[in-house]
């Protein structure tokens, strides 16, 4: 093999002690691309042929339909709500977390990780026994004509519950790693605590929050258990995109599950793709902050 | 600007990291607080920032107590040990920030701002790099750069954290004299803090020695060489 001869060719040049050889250099990717291969391209190809599998009117057909369409706008919502509301909780569950000494600090991080490790079904089942009709706080709200479960609410919650841990996961590092100094130094130079967050926190955390609300985004428009427990699955009105594609695919409509999921797959993709424009857009800014 | 400070204790919830001290340091002094590690040069020069808040006694500016005044109100123009330069925003950002962070009616217009930045860029010595980042910076100029930035809002005092601590001896040496000359230029009221005690006794009218929290001496450098008044005193000098 080539290989055999290459590695011959190099292993007389220097190389730096935490790099690898460069048959086992070549090994580690290969096998990265492998299983990115196995385990990320061909479902997602597999997703796109089954679509397509009818013909491209036949998709485009199924996704006119009124109940996909519900289910796309649905979704497009629920994202719109719970992304920004929960960009907000973890820029200020972070701020408080970093900035300020307390006790209690690791039980509160614990406690902004209990959504990761807590099944989203079991997450769906206790807003419906805290809001259901037949709880104390649901009956009244549905009696004042505001029902939580099987609507919008509730599936906001669950949606939020769900996604709450991604800005905040994503923040408490990297201002943990920056520390206050710089906070400190704007507040010495007469700004107020609001115009320091504004100029420097924020700035400063920009690709870490970029990062989060685009997890946040991608789990809140993805999200499947919590969500078809609390929604109750009606078709046009609380059928969000996931469950739509999963009853789809129960009653064997195979194009219209497909199509709808190609739908979904390429909303992930499209935020993947804006963060990728950003970064090489800004690419001077983000060296500049990062190597300090 | 006159600095009195009355009786100042501060407690880290068991640490004390000053018990009660008190230091009067003249109007246009330059002074240096000189202590080994952990002995709360720190702490009280972030009190007189208004970084830290006493647990207990008085801070005086020109007689007035300015205990209570927020770190805004102070208008102290402080070095941070690691500088903590806006690392997103230029050199000229940097400087520029203060005056830009002023209410409307008393903030300066872009013109007269970018006039004031460029003249603080020749003061020190670095007229060309206002457009660069502080990562693409040395370290001796990123030390200069806080020290304009500092001087940007016309503070009242000066306050230093170990301004040369991050530099190599040589740097050092060139900077520590910039800013003896930034001081007799200004004449502002100057604190830095260092744990170097050459340093001190070179560049200080006044050295206030200080361990574990309280002031061991205070004095004129030559004075504290000739007549040490604790054995602390005498070991740290002499060292
Ligand atoms: N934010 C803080 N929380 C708890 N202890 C602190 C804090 N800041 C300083 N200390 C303690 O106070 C003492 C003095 O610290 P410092 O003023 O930083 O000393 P120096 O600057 O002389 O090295 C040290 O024992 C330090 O551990
Ligand atoms: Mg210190």
């Amino acid at each position: 093999m080539s290989d055999a001869t290459l590695q011959k060719g190099t292993t007389a040049r220097f190389r730096s002690a935490t790099e690898e050889s460069p048959l086992a250099r070549r090994a580690l990717i290969g096998v990265a691309f492998i299983g990115l291969a196995i385990l990320v391209f061909a479902p997602l190809i597999a997703v796109f042929a089954e679509a397509l599998a009818d013909g491209v009117s036949a998709a485009l057909r199924s996704l006119a339909n009124p109940d996909a369409l519900d289910a796309i706008r649905l979704t497009l919502t629920i994202a719109a709500i719970s992304v920004p509301l929960n960009a907000a909780f973890g820029i200020a569950a972070a701020w408080f977390i970093t900035k300020f000494d307390f006790r209690g600090k690791a039980f509160l991080i614990t406690l902004i990780d209990l959504p990761f490790s807590v099944s989203p079904v079991v997450a769906g089942l206790c807003i419906v026994l805290m809001f259901g009709t037949n709880s104390l706080i649901g009956g009244w709200l549905v009696a004042q004509g505001f029902p939580i479960v099987f609507a919008m609410p509730g599936i906001i919650l669950a949606t939020l519950f769900v996604t709450f841990p991604f800005v905040a996961r994503e923040l408490i590092p990297v201002m943990i790693e920056q520390g206050r100094a710089e906070e400190e130094a704007a507040l010495t130079l007469g700004a107020s605590g609001w115009r320091t967050f504004w100029t420097v926190t924020l700035p400063n955390i920009r690709w870490a929050l970029l990062y989060g609300v685009l997890l946040c985004n991608a789990r809140a428009m993805g999200e499947f258990g919590a969500v078809s427990v609390v929604s109750g699955k009606i078709r046009g009105q609380t059928a969000t995109m996931p469950t739509t594609i999963e009853m789809l695919y129960q009653e064997y409509l195979s194009v219209a599950a497909f199509s709808l999921a190609a739908v979904l797959a390429l909303l992930a993709l499209l935020t993947l793709l804006l963060k990728t424009a950003l970064e090489i857009r800004h690419a001077d800014q983000l060296a500049a902050t990062h190597r300090h | 600007m006159h600095i009195e400070i009355d009786e100042i204790s501060k407690q880290f919830g068991v640490t004390a990291a000053l018990h009660p001290v008190s230091l009067s340091i003249p109007s246009g002094a330059l002074v240096a607080l000189l202590g080994p590690s952990g002995s709360g040069k720190t702490t009280l020069l972030r009190i007189l920032g208004g970084l830290e808040f006493p647990t207990s006694g008085r801070v005086l500016f020109d007689g007035q107590d300015a205990t209570g005044l927020t770190v805004q109100e102070r208008r102290a123009g402080f070095v941070f040990q690691s500088y903590a330069l806006f690392r997103h925003m230029t050199v000229f950002d940097n400087i520029a920030y203060g005056l830009n962070a002023r209410p409307r009616a008393s903030r300066p217009t872009k013109a007269e701002i970018s006039r004031r930045v460029t003249k603080l860029l020749e003061l020190i010595q670095l007229p060309e790099v206002g457009g660069r980042f502080p990562s693409q910076l040395s370290g001796g100029q990123r030390q200069r750069v806080a020290l304009a930035r500092a001087l940007a809002i016309e503070p009242r005092m000066l306050l230093l954290d170990e301004p040369f601590g991050a530099l190599d001896a040589k740097v050092r040496k060139e900077l520590r004299q910039g800013l003896r000359d930034i001081h007799d230029e200004t004449g502002l009221t100057t604190v830095f803090v260092t744990h170097d005690q050459e340093e001190a006794m070179e560049l200080a009218d006044l050295v206030v020695v200080m361990s574990m929290g309280r002031i061991e001496q205070v004095g004129k450098p030559q004075d504290i060489r000739a007549r040490p008044a604790t054995d602390f005193v005498r070991d740290f000098v002499t060292a």
